[in-house]
């Protein structure tokens, strides 16, 4: 008995080596990884031109914003955005929603063999596919429209895939329940399943979020003009090298077009991970 | 009675129908149709105004087959899969044993981590640019406060595709740890206790009880990794553009630019099609594996 406390004790003043390396590794490897993030902020401050030095006496400066902010018209490329994200995820939800309720409820005929083509267009990757997609976008006359770029991606089947399962989860009790209440299929849809799958539709809504978002070969073959353009296409031909603008424009140009997202993210982190955890997403 | 229930059970066959139409309809415009079009374009030579394209069978395939670029492209593009999917899984495995593990700023840690995926590939790469730009970049700042001379990293054949790589990795590996943190925590903690009583190391614990017991959790996560090594080729467009000399091209990326930058249209399908049997062939190993690994839980 004595022993053992004083084993205890001993743990609690030595902190064991392991748990010192352990922490150490974590933090090392923390550092480095936002360090090309802390890094690019840092440059963005500094006066165009004379930048890159790693010298930390010069004077900060926000000129790079200004100059950045006149040179490209952001404010129209963050709308376009914004328009597609939500443009997407309201479509990915309702078409999402109703295949994987029919999935999770429904007897009919192929439904198996239907699941597994759904299955298989996890890996028929709209990416792979922009050469005929880009002919199908044209032939409907959506080329260069916000609809042009979303609309391959609404029939998502990883969100069909999440919401079968979601919903087959969900005790078929409390279906029968709400319809011997008289609910018809869209009321138990509506109020019994859609609430129970709250956690998976959330996030589900950030990961599609933060993937459009972020989207770019797809929006680069199918906009040309800075009406429809998001903000990944701007912000690569702003960049492109052969341009010959200096490293503190672009690196102002990053930040700028990462920071509404990045703030988001840290605003919401915890659910965002947490949302990850608790969905499992597995 | 009978005919009551027969007839209950077509209508919501029906309803079933209905539902699924819409996602399934769409999904068959967009992936469906184009992948059996891609292949039946893929047949047929280039059409210009004086010649119309005609049936050609295979002769495309055997093009890309006879130029040196698509061997190119290809060993890349698996060297590509070859160091970026184990890497990043291994990153991702210490990432969330860190970030599971009770260490002081766990939070930070953890965003820090997570922060590289929720950024668009574009700005990952222009972040990176900063560290690659010859002499005046971080890398050579560093190096050259050791003496070492100005290394142009994008602009040389030996340096670019690992250049290409290592941005790769850092923006996906903070994504895949997610997965492992939600598995790890799934694993009751009696478990490293009774690994202890045991007498099991660390080490032991990790390779005998975790890693087996993480094993659908890497399934995935290959997978994924593994789709990766195709779709994300975005950085590119800012770091290299696949060269020099074709020394950093990947596989979508030349498709990209077959199609859209030299108008060859036929050549990038028929190069879409063997990407798509390799995606295929992948697909059916993973549904085999989930199966073999999910009759052991």
């Amino acid at each position: 008995m004595n022993n053992a406390m004083t084993a205890v004790s001993n743990k609690r003043t030595l902190p064991d080596f392991d748990k010192v390396l352990d922490t150490l590794g974590a933090w090392v490897l923390a550092i480095v990884w936002i360090s090309p993030l802390l890094f690019a902020a840092w440059a963005a401050l500094q006066p165009s031109g004379t930048a890159l030095g790693l010298d930390f006496s010069s004077p900060l400066t926000f000129e790079n914003f200004t100059y950045v902010w006149g040179a490209v018209p952001w404010g129209g490329y963050f709308a376009n955005t914004v328009i597609l994200v939500t443009l997407i995820l309201a479509g990915q939800l309702v078409l999402c929603t109703l295949a994987g309720f029919a999935f999770a409820r429904f007897e009919f005929k192929g439904r198996d063999t239907l699941f597994i083509l759904v299955l298989l267009q996890l890996f028929i990757l709209p990416e792979v596919l922009i050469v005929e997609n880009y002919a199908i976008i044209s032939k409907l006359g959506l080329f260069d429209t916000a609809l042009g770029i979303g609309l391959p991606y609404m029939a998502s089947a990883f969100g069909i895939f999440l919401l079968r399962q979601a919903f087959k989860s969900v005790p078929i009790e409390l279906e029968e329940a709400a319809r011997i209440e008289g609910c018809s299929w869209m009321g138990v849809l509506w109020k019994v399943y859609m609430p129970a799958a709250k956690p998976v539709y959330l996030a589900y809504a950030l990961v599609s979020i933060a993937t459009h978002w972020n989207n770019f070969l797809w929006p680069l073959i199918v906009t040309n003009s800075p009406d429809t353009r998001p903000l990944t296409v701007g912000l690569s031909l702003f960049g492109a090298p052969e341009t010959g603008v200096d490293i503190s424009v672009i690196s102002a140009a990053t930040i700028m077009t990462i920071a509404p997202l990045l703030m988001a993210f840290l605003i919401f982190q915890r659910q965002f991970i947490q949302a990850f955890l608790r969905a499992g997403i597995r | 009675m009978n005919e009551m229930a027969r007839l209950q059970q077509r209508r919501l066959a029906l309803y079933g129908w209905m539902l699924a139409a819409p996602a399934l309809a769409l999904m068959s415009l967009f992936a469906f149709y184009p992948a059996i079009a891609t292949f039946w374009h893929s047949l047929f030579t280039r059409g210009t105004s004086r010649r119309p394209s005609i049936f050609a069978g295979f002769e495309n395939y055997g093009d890309l087959f006879a130029d040196p670029t698509f061997w190119t492209v290809a060993t890349n593009n698996l060297i590509y899969a070859g160091v970026t999917i184990p890497v990043s899984i291994i990153f991702a495995l210490i990432m969330a044993l860190w970030a599971n593990a009770h260490i002081p700023a766990r939070s930070f840690v953890r965003s820090a981590y997570f922060t590289p995926t929720i950024l668009p590939m574009i700005a990952a790469a222009n972040l990176w640019l900063f560290f690659y730009t010859p002499d005046l970049g971080v890398i050579d700042q560093i190096t050259g406060f050791f003496g070492a001379s100005p290394t142009n990293w994008l602009g040389q054949p030996e340096t670019a595709l690992a250049s290409v790589i290592i941005v790769t990795i850092w923006k996906e590996a903070g994504f895949f740890m997610i997965f492992y943190l939600a598995a790890l925590q799934t694993i009751p903690p009696d478990l490293r206790e009774a690994a202890r009583i045991e007498g099991a190391g660390r080490w032991t614990y990790t390779r005998r009880v975790l890693l087996p017991l993480l094993m659908p959790t890497t399934i995935f996560v290959f997978v994924n990794a593994m789709i990766n090594s195709v779709k994300l080729i975005d950085h590119l467009f800012i770091l290299t553009k696949g060269g020099p000399n074709n020394a950093s091209k990947l596989i979508l990326y030349w498709i990209w630019e077959m199609a859209f930058a030299y108008f060859d249209s036929p050549h990038a399908a028929a190069m879409t099609i063997l990407v798509l049997l390799v995606l295929g062939l992948v697909a059916v190993a993973q549904f085999r594996l989930v199966e073999k690994w999910t009759h052991y839980r």
